[in-house]
């Protein structure tokens, strides 16, 4: 209780400070603001996680009634990975917002909006109540917005986060109407009030009280097809917040998801399998269009899409675990979805930092005019290549850990299959594995045309290295990055907390290092150890064997032609060339071709550009055709200011008399009956 | 212990056999058994040339290409005799770690700068990609079928139950080789002994590489082959003794490699856009074995 006042009163007062202090000032009580604040529930989360679970009653208002707020080990797991990219974001943007000094108003709504999100953040993980939640998730939703459109001197940006706030409505809408359906059958908007209800319920009034939730939440988190708003956002937010939405608030759609599959009893295995096919299918699409993508943000964007899809993956896996009674596979899922939550947060909020610095330097994210940055930014280089190898899933970082327990968890249900759930596992099994491919031509594209070769262009020529306060919150996400590589077994222990509220009966004795998978990793670790080794080992080896040897250097082999510049590299688009010939079927690419009929031709130029073909369905066509019937009313909207008003006094005349007709003909109707 | 001491014995030999079967085969008199070893002998006493457009990437990338594999050879067993390390998924960590060396052989074909290494570096990117669900398949079927998640236990307890166990293998045998041949870029799929750089996919990536950078993406290549030769291998000689185990297992080495000599002889390389269909129809030779699978363990009832 008292935790709660003194977040709200630094809350409270930050944002009057804020409003006083000039742009350094403003900055820089943000930034504390969060990190105190990012503390103290960082406190009581690792208090919950160690077995004291937090919890307290607000006496509330007449409006909400009491609002229990309740942080157990799945909020705490939440809630320190949202304050540690919250806490790095801060910190890099704070530098990189030094750019922006000059913009002092805007500065300060953003400022103020920062500090909201976190607020609302880790409101919405403690907080059992589905009114104040709704509450939470709609100031989260419009705090976002701001902090999308600070640049909003671009249309596209503005536009951008219109696309974003009426995608979030949209989810609001559903998770409403599960809410207020459970509390019209309950009177209660307690989260303990869904339990109840669906323990008396069918298990179908279950399932669709679960797909109500659950698509709510997947436009939060972009599941494909409820992912069109996230590809815009990305890009046009300003670097920082890219990282944090990225990285923190879709997963609070995850947190959704595993919180209400705490709640809703019902058939988990079908919905398992509903959550599998869609997270396949998730991860699939979102890293197909990733790969095409020649805007870097963009791209990435399109990632973390494919990665909603691989934790929404282990998710369905731990469901199906559940459903089956199959133990190790639902833990397995789980911890393989939660880490990896935490992992996509970490590297997916570096990249887009690099992906910062790299806008900052060169003015541009267009990965075509870009190159060879390696040599004039090497630190935010190795960091951008450690966070892709990550990405990917490759060892020895940690994205393989987590993908690793969700192999372990397919592998698992082996065992206990039948001819149906084999055809799934195959599925699943060649999705991951396909995504993971895919990942890699995706990210040795972006690695190599962004960094390595020549400039492409003036701009990536002369960029220069960021400074060091902007790279130390890179360099704080990195080394937790390769501590979970490297102590994976820490990380699990505490995932054994989270993990455990979904094993029913809950396992006092799980120890996780019991799971085979588990076992593995510990092994792993020591091989990681090894490769290292192995690595140093032959790098002295040819330092050794080649002391008194000449080591020269020579231009690139061109063929036997020696004026090859850089506008004769490979480039992206080359490099995807031959996948988006065979993915032809499923991208939408269009191609402005050119046609030389001259003698001789001018300056011509060729473009391609990707689009998302389940966005030209589901959300153009819709919109078409909403616009085409909404246009029949536009005789109403004249820009005459008195027929404005007009329509005004019609509409409280209509209100202030509706309900008196009504009870006129209501009072005549009984007349009638009477008669 | 035995798997890594025989797979670093018969890489020796490997490529060695299939330039002496495709000598013979051409009527020449060809090199002997061991010049490849001497080649990397030669390369690593040399001095390197660097282009100058390259970076750090390509200057640590054959030495974690290189590493990659020594660590994929240390979980493939022997048989009934564990590698070096045995855990469950272990067959998950090989393909990962070797995706690693991929990953970095691939940017550094393009640190180069160069166009047709990035052209190398493309389609090797997109090849190994369709490769991978293959494998994964084909070893889920096995594991399936024996009811155990690591190279080890798979191997030996496969032929415990029936013989149509060897006839599952052979399949096996057949999507490893191709695999193999794709990961080494060899015949159907990539022509290392072509002279276009435009034809070429591995050999072209490696064209700035020099001295003892040279000399080790060479070893990679020569351990690569002799570590899918054993995972082949694996497939037959499960339930046997050593005394059995040891010839079978260098006659299937030697068998390999002759038959990677013969392909490479009487075969032309696929054209470039037909490669993919190639390895994607790999997967559905790797879903039959995964029916076949289903069959013996009569599922289908």
């Amino acid at each position: 209780m008292a935790l709660i006042n003194i977040i709200l009163i630094i809350l409270l007062s930050a944002v009057i400070a804020i409003l006083s202090a000039n742009t350094t000032g403003k900055g820089i009580i943000t930034l504390s603001a969060v990190i105190v604040i990012g503390f103290i529930s960082s406190f009581v989360a690792i208090q919950a996680l160690t077995g004291t679970s937090y919890e307290v009653t607000f006496t509330g208002t007449v409006i909400f009634g009491k609002v229990p707020v309740s942080i157990d080990a799945l909020s705490a797991w939440f809630i320190l990975l949202i304050n540690f990219t919250l806490i790095t974001g801060a910190l890099y943007g704070f530098n990189y917002m030094k750019r922006y000094a000059e913009r002092r108003s805007e500065i300060t709504l953003h400022c103020i909006a920062f500090l909201f999100v976190q607020f609302s953040l880790l409101g919405i993980c403690s907080v059992q109540n589905g009114f104040v939640f709704l509450l939470l998730w709609e100031l989260m939703a419009i705090s976002n917005f701001i902090l999308v459109i600070f640049n909003h001197n671009k249309p596209d940006n503005i536009k951008a986060g219109i696309n974003y706030i009426v995608q979030s409505h949209i989810s609001i809408v559903f998770i409403m109407l599960g809410f207020i359906y459970v509390a019209f059958k309950t009177g209660n908007y307690n989260f303990e009030a869904i339990a109840d209800f669906s323990g008396h319920q069918s298990t179908l009034a279950g399932t669709v009280l679960f797909l109500c939730f659950f698509i709510g939440f997947a436009i939060k988190a972009g599941f494909v097809p409820f992912h069109t708003w996230l590809p815009y956002a990305h890009p046009a937010a300003p670097s920082h917040v890219s990282g944090i939405m990225s990285g923190v608030v879709i997963k609070i759609g995850i947190y959704g998801i595993l919180r209400m599959l705490l709640l809703i009893k019902t058939d988990y295995t079908t919905i398992g399998y509903i959550i599998l096919f869609v997270s396949v299918f998730t991860g699939i699409y979102g890293v197909m269009l990733a790969t095409v993508q020649h805007d870097l943000k963009r791209l990435l964007a399109y990632h973390s899409i494919e990665n909603i899809g691989i934790i929404g993956m282990g998710i369905g896996i731990g469901c199906i675990g559940l459903g089956s009674a199959n133990k190790w596979m639902a833990i397995l899922g789980f911890s393989g979805a939660m880490l990896h939550t935490l992992n996509h947060s970490l590297f997916k909020s570096l990249l887009f930092f690099s992906a910062g610095n790299i806008l900052q330097a060169a003015q541009t994210v267009n990965i075509e005019r870009l190159g060879g940055i390696i040599k004039k930014m090497p630190k935010t280089s190795i960091l951008f290549l450690i966070s892709a190898i990550a990405i990917c899933g490759l060892p020895p970082l940690n994205g393989f850990i987590s993908e690793f327990l969700i192999f372990g968890g397919i592998y698992n249900w082996l065992y206990s299959a039948s001819l149906l759930s084999l055809m799934a596992i195959i599925f699943s099994l060649v999705g991951l594995v396909l995504i993971g491919g895919l990942a890699m031509l995706c990210f040795t594209k972006a690695f190599s045309i962004v960094f390595l070769g020549n400039p492409r262009s003036v701009m990536a020529d002369e960029v220069i290295e960021t400074g060091f306060w902007q790279l130390f919150p890179m360099y704080l996400t990195a080394s937790l990055m390769i501590l979970i590589a490297l102590f994976p077994a820490l990380f699990l222990n505490v995932l054994q907390g989270p993990v455990n509220l979904y094993i029913n009966p809950v396992d006092f004795n799980l120890n996780f290092i019991e799971v085979a998978s588990v076992k593995s990793l510990q092994i792993i670790n020591r091989l990681f150890a090894v490769f290292i080794l192995f690595v140093l080992g032959v790098v002295a080896l040819r330092k050794i064997l080649s002391r008194n040897k000449i080591i020269s250097s020579a231009p690139t082999w061109g063929c036997g032609y020696g004026a090859a510049d850089s506008k004769l590299q490979y480039t992206a688009n080359s490099f995807v060339r031959s996948y988006s010939k065979l993915a032809k079927p499923v991208l939408d690419i269009e191609k402005t071709d050119i046609v030389v009929d001259e003698v001789f031709p001018g300056v011509k130029h060729y473009g391609t550009d990707p689009y998302d073909k389940i966005e030209r369905i589901f959300i153009d066509k819709p919109v078409k055709l909403l616009n085409r019937i909404t246009e029949l009313f536009l005789f109403l909207q004249n820009g005459q200011l008195q027929r404005y008003i007009l329509y005004g006094i019609i509409f409280i005349t209509a209100v202030i008399c509706l309900p008196l007709i009504a009870e006129k003909i209501l009072t005549i109707l009984k007349f009638l009956n009477n008669l | 212990m035995l798997s890594i001491i025989l797979i670093l014995f018969t890489s020796f030999f490997f490529t060695g056999i299939i330039l002496r079967t495709k000598s013979i085969t051409s009527g020449r008199k060809g090199p002997g058994i061991l010049q490849p070893v001497s080649d990397v002998k030669r390369l690593f006493r040399k001095g390197s040339v660097y282009s100058e457009t390259t970076s750090i990437i390509f200057r640590i990338a054959p030495v974690i290409g290189f590493s990659s594999v020594l660590m994929a050879c240390l979980v493939v067993p022997f048989g009934s005799y564990k590698g070096i390390v045995s855990f469950d998924g272990d067959f998950i960590f090989f393909a990962y770690i070797l995706a690693l060396g991929k990953f970095f052989s691939i940017i550094s074909a393009m640190d180069t700068g160069s166009s047709f290494e990035g052209m190398g570096a493309s389609r090797e990117a997109l090849y190994s990609m369709f490769a991978e669900p293959a494998f994964f398949i084909l070893i889920g079927s096995f594991a399936l079928l024996t009811g155990k998640t690591s190279f080890y236990e798979i191997f030996s307890s496969l032929h415990l139950g029936s013989s149509i166990t060897y006839m599952l293998g052979g399949m096996a045998a057949f999507v490893l080789i191709m695999i193999a041949m794709i990961e080494n870029s060899r015949m159907p799929v990539d022509d290392p002994k072509t002279h276009l750089e435009l034809t070429m996919i591995h050999e072209v990536m490696i064209l700035d590489n020099s001295g003892f950078d040279l000399g080790l993406i060479l070893t990679a290549g020569y351990l690569k082959f002799a570590m899918y030769g054993a995972i082949i291998a694996d497939f037959f000689i499960g339930g046997l003794s050593l005394v059995w185990a040891v010839p079978l297992f260098l006659f299937i080495q030697f068998l390999f490699a002759v038959m990677v000599g013969l392909i490479e002889s009487f075969m032309a390389r696929f054209r470039m856009n037909h490669n993919p269909q190639f390895i994607l129809a790999l997967s559905s030779v790797s879903f039959l074995i995964f029916l076949g699978v289903l069959l013996v363990l009569e599922k289908f009832v």
